[in-house]
C-alpha cells in the first residue's frame, strides 16, 4: 500500500508541512542515487520524487534537461530506477518514493510489467508529466489495483472543470505547478499561489503540493504556510551538477536540512 | 462503404494521436480545438483562406508530366504535383497561412515555430510578416549549419531564429524547445506546428490545411489523363505533404498511397529516419505514434541527408493508415535520393528539395516495372535551392 497518505496524516497531526525533494536518478552517476535518497531522508524529506531520465524532457528547463542527459549517458533506464527504489527499500521502509517522468519509457516497458515491477520495488506513487487523465486511465487503474497512488499536475491554466477531471483519478496528493513555464524558470508568483490553493481545495480533496520555481529556504517557508507540501527540484539538481565527485549526497543533505528548518520555523 | 471520419473528438486515429501534454498546455489546446472547430465551418474564414492561397501562395499548383524522366525509366508515366512552385518554395505555406489566420482570429500576436529544413520556419516567418505578427523560430543548431540559406531568409523576413543546442540538435529538439516556449508564453503565443504531429488538434488541422493539394489533384489528374493515377507518392518526415496529398484519396481505394521515408545510410545500418518502416509505437511530442526508440523507450537519433525528414516520429494518422493497410510505407537511402535529385535536375530542369527527391527516387524504381499506360503521381513537396550546400558537399565541392 502507498505510504503517502500516512505521511500527510502524521504531518497534519503535528501541524507540519511535507518537504518533497526531486532529483534525477542516475545523476551524477548510478552509484549515487541510493546514497542521495538516504541523505535526503536524513535531511528531513517526507516524500521523495525520483526523476526517471528521458531523452526529450519537454516540460523541463535546462537544469533538469542536463541532468537527464547525464543520467542517460550513464545508461540509466526505467528498470534501473525501479532497482534503485528496491535497494533503498532494503533499509528504508517508511519514506514514500514517487517516480516522476515521461510516458514513453513506461509505454516501452508495458503497463502491466511496469505496474508489477513498481509495486514489487516499493514505489508509492507515479507522476507522468505527459499522461493527462484522459489518456492514462488504464495505467492508473493498474497502479491503483496494486496499491500505488497517481499523482497529477495542476497549473495556473487549469480551469474548474479540469480540476474535477483530475480529482476523479488523482490520489496521494496533487502537485500544483506554480508558474507557466518549464521547471527551473523564474520565480513563482506568491500571490497567485495564495489565491489558487483555496480554489483547488474546493475541487480536489487531497493534500496540495506546490512546486516549480521554489529555489530557497525563504520561499519554501512562505509556500509551506499556504500549502500542504513543498516540492523542490531544479535547485537541488543544480547542486548535484556543481558538486565535486562524491560530494553530491553531502551537499544535498546540508541544503535540504536548511530548507527543512526554514519550513518548520514559526511564521 | 464505411466513411473515413478520423480523428475522433479527442484526436484519436485508432490507438494513435491523442493529447499527451503537460497540464499547462491542456487549456490552450482546448481553446485551439474549439476555435478551429468553429472556423473551419465558417464561410468567411474559408473564403479568406482560399483567397490567400490563390493570391499569395499562387495556387493551384500545376501537375506536370515528367516526360524525359519517364522515358529514362521506361515504364509508368511519372507526373509531378508542383508544390515547389508555391510562394516560399514548398507545401509548408499551405499550413502556415491557415494557422496564422487561426492565430489572428484568436487574437494572438506572437507566433512560434520549429523547423528542420527551414522551409516551415521560412513559411512561418513569411506569414508573420504578411499579417504583422512577431515570430520566433526554433531550429536545431546542426540544422542551422546545414540549412544556412534558409536561416538568412528567416532573418530577412524579420523572424528571430533561436539555435537549439540540446539533445541531438535537430528537429525533435527544436520541437521540444518550441513546446517549452509555448508553455511559458501560452497566453499571447500561437504555436504553428509544421507537420501533422503534435497533440490534437494539430495533426488534423495541419492535414486539413495541406489537403488542398489532394483536392486539386482529384480534379487535375482526370483533366490531364482522363483518370486518377495508379499511385500517389510523397516523402514522409512528419508527414504533412504526404497527408495533404493522401487524405482526399483515402476513399478512392483503387489509388495506392505510398509514403517514402528517409532510409539514410540503409535500414540495416540503423542510421536512418524510417520511423514507420523500422520504429515502434510510443508517445512523443503530444501524441501516440510510431517512434525511433531503443528498448528502454528513449528516443534515438535519426539520420537523413535531408533535414526535413530527420525526425524520429511521424504523424499519428500515418501510423493508422499503415496499420490498416490503406497506405504503404517504404524507405529510400540518401544515395538513391541524391541520384533522383540529379536526374530531375538534368532531365526536367527542376531542382527538387532533397526531401521530395526521396519520393521521386521511389517512383523511378516503381516505374521501371510498370506499363506505359500506368501513372505515378509524385508530390514534389519543395524546391532544392536550400540544399545547394549539402549537394555540393556530397559531390566534393564547397560553394
Ligand atoms: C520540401 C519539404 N518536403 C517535405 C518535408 C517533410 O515534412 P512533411 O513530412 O511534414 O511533409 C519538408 C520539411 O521540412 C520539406 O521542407
Amino acid at each position: 500500500m502507498s505510504r503517502i497518505p500516512a505521511v500527510f496524516k502524521r504531518l497534519h497531526g503535528a501541524g507540519r508541512k511535507a518537504l518533497i525533494p526531486f532529483f534525477t536518478a542516475g545523476d551524477p552517476d548510478k552509484g549515487s542515487t541510493v546514497p542521495i535518497l538516504h541523505a535526503l531522508v536524513r535531511a528531513g524529506a517526507d516524500i521523495i520524487e525520483l526523476g526517471v531520465p528521458f531523452s526529450d524532457p519537454m516540460a523541463d528547463g535546462p537544469v533538469i534537461q542536463r541532468s537527464s542527459e547525464r543520467a542517460l549517458r550513464n545508461g540509466t533506464t526505467l528498470r534501473d530506477c525501479l532497482g534503485f527504489v528496491a535497494e533503498f527499500r532494503a533499509t528504508d521502509t517508511i519514506t514514500p518514493v514517487v517516480l516522476m517522468g515521461y510516458a514513453n519509457p513506461i509505454e516501452a516497458m508495458g503497463y502491466d510489467a511496469f505496474a508489477d515491477s513498481a509495486a514489487a520495488s516499493g514505489v508509492d506513487g507515479v507522476l507522468v508529466v505527459d499522461y493527462p487523465p484522459e489518456e492514462s486511465a488504464e495505467l492508473h487503474d493498474k497502479l491503483k489495483s496494486r496499491g500505488m497512488d497517481s499523482i497529477f499536475l495542476l497549473s495556473p491554466t487549469s480551469v474548474d472543470e479540469r480540476m474535477d477531471d483530475v480529482a476523479r483519478l488523482a490520489s496521494g496528493y496533487v502537485y500544483y505547478v506554480s508558474l507557466k513555464g518549464v521547471t527551473g524558470s523564474a520565480s513563482l508568483d506568491l500571490d497567485d499561489v495564495k489565491s489558487r490553493i483555496p480554489r483547488i481545495r474546493a475541487h480536489v480533496n487531497l493534500p496540495i503540493g506546490v512546486g516549480f520555481g521554489i529555489r530557497d529556504a525563504q520561499t519554501a517557508h512562505v509556500i509551506a504556510g499556504v500549502s500542504d507540501a513543498v516540492v523542490i527540484g531544479s535547485r537541488l539538481v543544480q547542486e548535484i551538477e556543481s558538486s565535486q565527485p562524491g560530494q553530491a549526497a553531502g551537499n544535498l543533505e546540508r541544503l535540504v536540512s536548511e530548507i527543512r528548518r526554514a519550513m518548520d520555523s514559526p511564521a | 462503404m464505411q466513411m473515413y471520419d478520423l480523428p475522433d473528438r479527442k484526436g484519436h486515429f485508432g490507438p494513435y494521436g491523442g493529447v499527451f501534454v503537460a497540464e499547462t498546455l491542456i487549456h490552450a489546446l482546448d481553446e485551439l480545438r474549439d476555435a478551429y472547430d468553429s472556423l473551419r465551418h465558417d464561410r468567411a474564414f474559408v473564403a479568406e483562406y482560399e483567397y490567400e492561397l490563390k493570391h499569395y501562395v499562387g495556387r493551384p499548383s500545376p501537375v506536370y508530366f515528367a516526360k524525359r524522366l519517364t522515358e529514362k525509366c521506361a515504364g509508368a508515366q511519372i507526373w509531378l504535383k508542383r508544390e515547389d512552385l508555391n510562394h516560399t518554395g514548398a507545401h509548408k505555406i499551405n499550413n502556415t497561412v491557415g494557422q496564422a489566420l487561426v492565430a489572428r482570429h484568436m487574437g494572438k500576436k506572437r507566433i512560434i515555430a520549429e523547423t528542420g529544413a527551414g522551409q516551415h520556419g521560412v513559411a512561418s516567418a513569411t506569414v508573420a510578416a504578411r499579417y504583422g505578427m512577431q515570430c520566433v523560430v526554433y531550429m536545431g543548431s546542426e540544422d542551422v549549419q546545414r540549412q544556412a540559406p534558409n536561416v538568412y531568409r528567416m532573418k530577412l523576413l524579420g523572424a528571430t531564429v533561436v539555435p537549439v543546442e540540446s539533445g541531438s540538435k535537430t528537429l525533435k529538439d527544436a520541437l521540444n524547445e518550441a513546446m517549452r516556449d509555448w508553455v511559458t508564453n501560452v497566453e499571447d503565443t500561437f504555436y504553428i506546428i509544421g507537420t501533422v504531429a503534435g497533440p490534437h488538434p494539430y495533426p488534423m488541422m495541419v492535414r486539413d490545411f495541406n489537403s488542398v493539394v489532394g483536392r486539386e489533384l482529384l480534379v487535375q489528374m482526370p483533366e490531364a489523363i482522363g483518370k486518377q493515377p495508379d499511385a500517389v507518392l510523397a516523402c514522409v518526415g512528419g508527414g504533412s505533404n504526404a497527408m495533404g496529398a493522401f487524405y482526399p484519396y483515402i476513399p478512392h481505394k483503387q489509388v495506392r498511397l505510398i509514403g517514402v521515408e528517409a532510409g539514410g545510410l540503409g535500414l540495416h545500418t540503423g542510421k536512418h529516419a524510417a520511423t514507420l518502416c523500422a520504429g515502434k509505437p510510443g508517445v512523443l511530442h503530444g501524441n501516440r505514434t510510431y517512434l525511433m526508440q531503443d528498448d528502454n523507450g528513449q528516443i534515438i537519433e535519426t539520420h537523413s541527408i535531408s533535414a526535413g525528414l530527420d525526425y524520429p516520429g511521424v504523424g499519428p494518422e500515418h501510423a493508422w493508415l499503415k496499420d490498416t493497410g490503406r497506405a504503404e510505407y517504404v524507405a529510400v537511402t540518401d544515395d538513391e535520393a541524391l541520384d533522383a535529385f540529379h536526374a530531375l535536375c538534368r532531365l526536367e530542369g527542376i531542382i527538387p528539395a532533397l526531401e521530395s527527391s526521396h519520393a521521386v527516387a521511389h517512383a523511378m524504381k516503381m516505374a521501371a516495372s510498370m506499363s506505359t499506360d500506368q501513372v505515378l503521381l509524385v508530390n514534389l513537396s519543395g524546391r532544392g535551392d536550400k540544399d545547394m550546400n549539402t549537394v555540393a558537399r556530397h559531390s566534393g565541392l564547397s560553394l
